[in-house]
């Protein structure tokens, strides 16, 4: 177990490092620093000082290094247009992302997690027919072609909900948060409504499949033959064993949810990462986009990392599939 | 003749006639494919020369309302273009997008897989490593930062100018894992059979046992795989058109003109981003479903969920 968790570890180490170096050439290539930070009337013989002093003339080794260094002390260089670390930018937006996926996420459980288990049990009664259909058609309609609808329907032509931006905030410890406010709440439901129409149809069917299978096993059966309730067979003995490769998907599908966003907030104008990430290319603010693939890349890593590990622990299996 | 003989007998045949869904399915595909692929000849306006559009007959509605116009069956975008002739030609660009990633994507996937799989070892070991590390980030992320660091580095003007072969490589860079994982698995599965020991026996060559006698063994997961690839792909295609990192507006794609559209949507001419979203949905549905058929015929054992 312990040589496990050391080698995903270096694994996390190593694959941190490339993005690091893809960041890296990215910055190296795009940017030129002397020419942001030095006026056009700069001399030749100042524009030479300048690359020698910030260290631009090393080798190329040299300067990935140190690069990974600063990096490390949480320094991913100045964004040109905020004109403030990049960090910070990126700490700033990650809150309204942050609740854009949670929201998303507790839609996604409270509705598919009684609709697919009820489609499971009744699978020929006209409501699991009909989400079924639309699960087919939720699946090929484009994420960004839901939110527009849905502004068109309830914002332009109704005029029910707000169809841009967060609303009103309230400050929590740092935290710019829209949850405590009814404006705030009032311009989540659209923008996490849309986004969960990504995945719904997804979980529906998932979960619905595997309760039909498990609704097919002996255990069931024995269940049935006992006589109990049937709530009680079908909340507690045949959904719990459902429940095991739901969660397992659902934490793959929170990092695909993750990459959607940057879609539903460019809709909403949502002020979120997402949305930061694409003014940083119409701006070719190259530090800002390479500081968010390190930070984006450093999530992923992490949570893959610790997923793997937890894993590891639960089931030996992966330990083993992953010696030669 | 012969071989449309053996496929009019065929099992593929024989489900496809009593399956009314794929039939539709089928039809409405081949509609599309053939429309978007022949927008040039049969739009009846030719949307990429900018002298044969005028700036007056900008957002028209679609002809059966009030204020349409006879010329413009759907009614014309911002810039005054036929909106039926932009789309056969955005349909035309997201089928050659889509199509061009997934072979891309294939054939690179295909070859990895085989290579790994065959080998074995280290080599196997890394490929698949490498495939796995790719895999846990998601295919549309990768996608969205290749494009963008593309962008930028290109200059959003040679960008756009190299947009369709750079958007295919980007997409199918995004998501090669896939094929080379399934491959992969599948030659395992072949490579210590004995047809395979035979080909070794009589003295073959380890390139020509991979190509002649494992990978058309493999293939029918790889049709499998595209039928879901296929529109993933003409959806990622979309979903960077529609962030900008994609087509231009002036050759658009269904994603650029859903994007276009959406910024007049608060003026009300909600048919320049109605009309591409629902050809776009109704194109990916179809293929969707035209998949799904295949795979229960192709694999009659797979539990169908």
């Amino acid at each position: 177990m312990f040589a496990f968790i050391v080698r995903r570890i270096i694994q996390a180490i190593v694959v941190m490092m490339i993005i690091g170096l893809i960041g890296f050439a990215v910055k190296n290539n795009l940017g030129d620093p002397v020419r942001d930070l030095l006026p056009i009337s700069a001399s030749e013989a100042e524009r030479v000082a300048l690359r020698d002093k910030l260290g631009l003339n090393d080798p190329f080794v040299t300067q990935y290094f140190r690069f990974l260094g600063q990096a490390l002390k949480g320094d991913l260089g100045v964004s040109y247009f905020h004109s403030k670390p990049t960090i910070e930018v990126i700490a700033a937006k990650a809150p309204a992302t942050l609740e854009l996926v949670f929201a998303t996420a507790l839609i996604i459980v409270f509705i598919s997690l009684p609709v697919g288990v009820y489609s499971a049990i009744f699978p020929k009664s006209w409501f699991s027919r009909i989400t079924m259909g639309l699960s087919t058609v939720g699946v090929s309609m484009p994420v960004f072609l839901t939110a527009i609808v849905f502004i068109y329907i309830f914002g332009v032509e109704l005029h029910w909900l707000p169809s841009y931006g967060r609303g009103e905030t309230v400050n929590i410890y740092g935290w710019e948060s829209g949850f405590f406010t009814i404006d705030g709440l009032k311009h989540l439901i659209l923008p996490s409504i849309a986004l969960s129409s990504i995945m719904l149809p997804l979980f529906i069917r998932l979960i619905r499949s595997e309760m039909m299978e498990v609704l097919e096993t002996e255990y069931i059966k024995f269940a049935w033959a006992k006589g109990l309730h049937r709530k009680r067979i079908y909340l507690v003995h045949a959904f719990k064993n459902t429940l095991l490769p739901v969660v397992t998907v659902f934490g793959v599908e929170i990092g695909i949810l993750f990459a959607f966003t940057i879609l539903t907030e460019t809709v909403f104008q949502w002020q979120g990462m997402g949305f930061m990430f694409l003014e940083a290319v119409e701006r070719s603010d190259t530090a800002l986009l390479v500081a968010y693939l390190v930070v984006v890349g450093a999530i992923f890593v992490v949570v893959n990392t610790v997923v793997d590990i937890i894993y590891g622990f639960i089931n030996p299996m992966v330990r083993i599939a992953g010696t030669k | 003749m012969n071989a449309w003989l053996r496929f009019k007998d065929s099992y593929l045949f024989y489900s496809f006639k009593r399956d009314p869904v794929a039939i539709i399915s089928f039809t409405l595909f081949f509609i599309l494919l053939l429309v978007g692929l022949s927008a040039p000849v049969i739009a009846p306006h030719n949307t990429y020369d900018t002298s044969t559009f005028d700036i007056m007959d900008s957002e028209l509605p679609p002809s059966w309302m009030d204020e349409g116009s006879q010329d413009f069956l759907f009614g014309t975008d911002i810039q005054g273009r036929d909106l039926f002739s932009t789309m056969l030609f955005g349909l035309r660009t997201s089928i050659i997008i889509g199509i061009g990633a997934v072979i891309f994507q294939a054939f690179f996937g295909v070859g990895i897989g085989l290579i790994a799989g065959y080998l074995g070892g280290r080599l196997d070991a890394f490929l698949m490593r490498v495939a796995d590390i790719q895999f846990s980030f998601p295919y549309l992320i990768v996608a969205i930062i290749a494009s963008a660091i593309f962008q930028v580095a290109f200059g959003v003007n040679r960008y756009e100018q190299l947009a369709i072969p750079l958007l295919i490589i980007i997409i199918g860079i995004s998501e090669w894992p896939k094929y080379a994982r399934t491959v992969r698995a599948s030659v395992l599965g072949e490579r210590n059979k004995e047809y395979v020991e035979a080909a070794r026996v009589i003295g073959l060559n380890r390139r020509t046992i991979m190509l002649r006698h494992i990978l058309p063994n493999t293939l029918t997961p790889v049709l499998v795989i595209s039928t879901i690839q296929v529109p993933q792909a003409i959806m990622s295609e979309a979903a960077l058109s529609f962030l900008g990192l994609g087509m231009p507006i002036t050759q658009p794609s269904l994603g650029s003109l859903i994007r276009a559209g959406f910024e007049y949507i608060f003026s009300g001419s909600w048919w320049i981003t109605f009309f591409p979203g629902i050809l776009l949905v109704v194109f990916i549905l179809v293929i969707l479903l035209l998949g799904d058929w295949l795979r229960d015929v192709l694999n009659p054992r797979l539990y169908k969920g």
